[in-house]
């Protein structure tokens, strides 16, 4: 027996498929999503009663499609696209092959070029993660107008712009791959990092966002990127419950709590990391994995092998120049050439508006024995964050600090490699 | 199958190119003009002259007024455009892709309203 909850979580489930069955049939977004919704009125009427269909997926489809008919039929929508679509004999919902495939040509029309990021997001979110517009908005910190504003105006640029359902040619698809991949790696970062708020995690959009990149690893099989946001995901989650204390603070890496790490999600992602090194064709998810990999190899963080760590950042670089990137490699070059290096690195970035870079300068400068401008940093850093757990975190460093006797004789030397009691904070990477 | 708007913006506060240059972009639009005929995706398209000696023409308190132009103050100006006919926006964007690199401008794309007759 299903209650009106077991049946939305089906619904949940399933709406992806059926959602991505019925825009191909009848190549317009809200009439399908109308029509799901239907179908999903029908089962709290009918299920409670008669029992759950034997295939719901199934069920729900055929339902959806017919009232899909039923709708066009009523509104007298009879171009001649809907007529050639009704009059089409298919019976799509009993392959289950043609359904993965219309989920993976709708995930790249939610994720299409010419729509930008945010709408990619709310739209993926919505019609591959089936989530309500509210529960996306609530989950962005956006207001829910702005959000259906959002998704009506990119479903509205969808069919006005005749953008296709359409899996991308071999030749373009690892361009057309980029941004799929970055909407998963966005939903999953704003669930690991909220930018605001109380809470450092908001853990459901983080499973969200691993739950699609499983969907797109279900889909894509062999495209190693995707492999690799997968690991990436796993291993980063793996570490959710070390990374704030019970204070409500951020926890660096090196001070973390191993044995709070699932072990379950460090082995699933080691072995994906393990897949990706046997396919040999490495890009920039994959190389973060490993990252992830070494750090989460570690029996603790004096035994990570910071070299492999350095390394891997600069074959990352070579795919991503981008100064946030540096910014992480300098946290590993601290680590094996010492403070200094990792200081004269950073200087050389242009992240002035980013809290990390003020906060990974001060920890160089507080282990230089360069107190005051360590401060300085802090205060900087504290200035621009916007997220309490890691206020937290910043200010009890700031305290830390603010406490040392202002030796200026007693600087520690500047180029030993530190007692490695300062890993990378984690942080959202920015382009 | 539908109508797209592919315009050619240019920027009036930058230097125009060099007269080679300028040579080599008539060439290299009037092989893509031949393509796109060729493909049988051609509508119409040209070149405009320059905003300074376009004219606007709008009604105002019932009465018709003509102005020296042009509309918008802005400094990226449509330099030319084409109207193509494509399969879909992708088919619409692999226009332009050629079309920006041939006109060395950006180029939006936009969809019409109605789909073409027949």
């Amino acid at each position: 027996m299903l209650d009106t909850a077991g049946i939305e979580t089906v619904f949940r489930e399933e709406s992806a498929r059926a959602i991505a069955s019925l825009v191909r049939r009848f190549g317009d977004i809200d009439l399908a999503e109308e029509a799901v919704q239907e179908a999903f009125m029908e089962a709290v009427r009918r299920w409670p009663a008669d029992g759950p269909p034997p295939s719901p997926a199934g069920w729900i489809i055929t339902t959806a499609r017919n009232r899909a008919v039923d709708r066009l039929r009523r509104e007298s929508l009879r171009t001649q696209r809907h007529l050639e679509a009704m009059t089409l004999e298919d019976d799509m919902a009993h392959q289950t092959h043609e359904i993965e495939d219309d989920r993976l040509r709708l995930i790249f029309t939610c994720c299409h070029p010419a729509l930008a990021t945010a709408a990619q997001v709310a739209l993926t979110l919505r019609l591959i993660g089936g989530l309500t517009t509210p529960e996306i908005a609530r989950a962005f910190l956006t207001p829910e107008s702005t959000m259906a504003q959002r998704l009506v105006r990119a479903k509205r640029k969808i069919k006005a712009a005749n953008i296709p359902y359409r899996v991308p040619a071999a030749a373009e698809l690892s361009d057309r791959l980029k941004p799929v991949l970055a909407v998963g790696y966005l939903v999953f970062n704003e669930g690991f990092v909220a930018t605001t708020g109380e809470q450092l995690t908001r853990d459901d959009l983080a499973v969200e966002g691993i739950r699609l990149a499983r969907l797109l690893f279900d889909l894509m099989p062999d495209e190693p990127e995707v492999m690799g946001l997968l690991a990436l995901m796993l291993l980063t989650h793996s570490r959710r419950a070390a990374r704030v204390d019970s204070e409500g603070r951020l926890v660096r890496l090196a001070d973390q709590d191993r044995r709070l790490w699932d072990r379950g999600l460090i082995e699933e992602g080691h072995e994906l990391v393990r897949r990706c090194l046997r396919r040999n064709l490495p890009g920039p998810y994959q190389i973060q994995a490993a990252i992830s990999a070494v750090h989460t190899d570690a029996e603790d963080a004096a035994d990570t092998d910071w070299a492999q760590v350095l390394a891997l950042y600069r074959q990352l670089r070579a795919f991503d120049p981008s100064p946030v990137i540096a910014l992480n490699q300098a946290v590993a070059l601290a680590e094996v050439a010492g403070p200094q290096s990792g200081l004269s690195q950073v200087e050389s970035l242009d992240l002035e508006g980013y809290h990390l870079y003020h906060a990974i300068r001060a920890d160089f400068l507080a282990r230089l024995g360069r107190e005051d401008e360590a401060i300085e940093a802090y205060e900087r850093a504290i200035a621009l964050t916007s997220n309490q757990a890691e206020l937290n975190h910043l200010n009890a460093m700031l305290e830390i600090i603010r406490a040392r006797p202002p030796h200026p004789t007693s600087r520690v030397s500047g180029d030993a490699p530190s007692s490695g009691n300062a890993g990378p904070i984690e942080g959202r990477r920015r382009r | 199958m539908s109508q797209y708007l592919l315009s050619v913006y240019y920027d009036e506060t930058v230097p125009d190119p060099s007269p080679d240059q300028m040579a080599q972009m008539y060439l290299d639009v009037e092989t893509l003009n031949e393509k796109i005929r060729t493909a049988g995706a051609w509508v119409f398209g040209g070149g405009l002259h320059t905003p300074d000696t376009s004219t606007v023409v709008r009604q105002s308190d019932g009465e018709i007024v003509i102005t020296d132009g042009p509309l918008p103050e802005a400094k990226e100006q449509i330099g030319g455009f084409w109207i193509i006919d494509a399969l879909d926006l992708d088919a619409a964007l692999a226009w332009a892709k050629q079309a920006t690199v041939a006109c060395m401008g950006p180029v939006e794309v936009r969809p019409f309203q109605e789909e073409p007759q027949g």
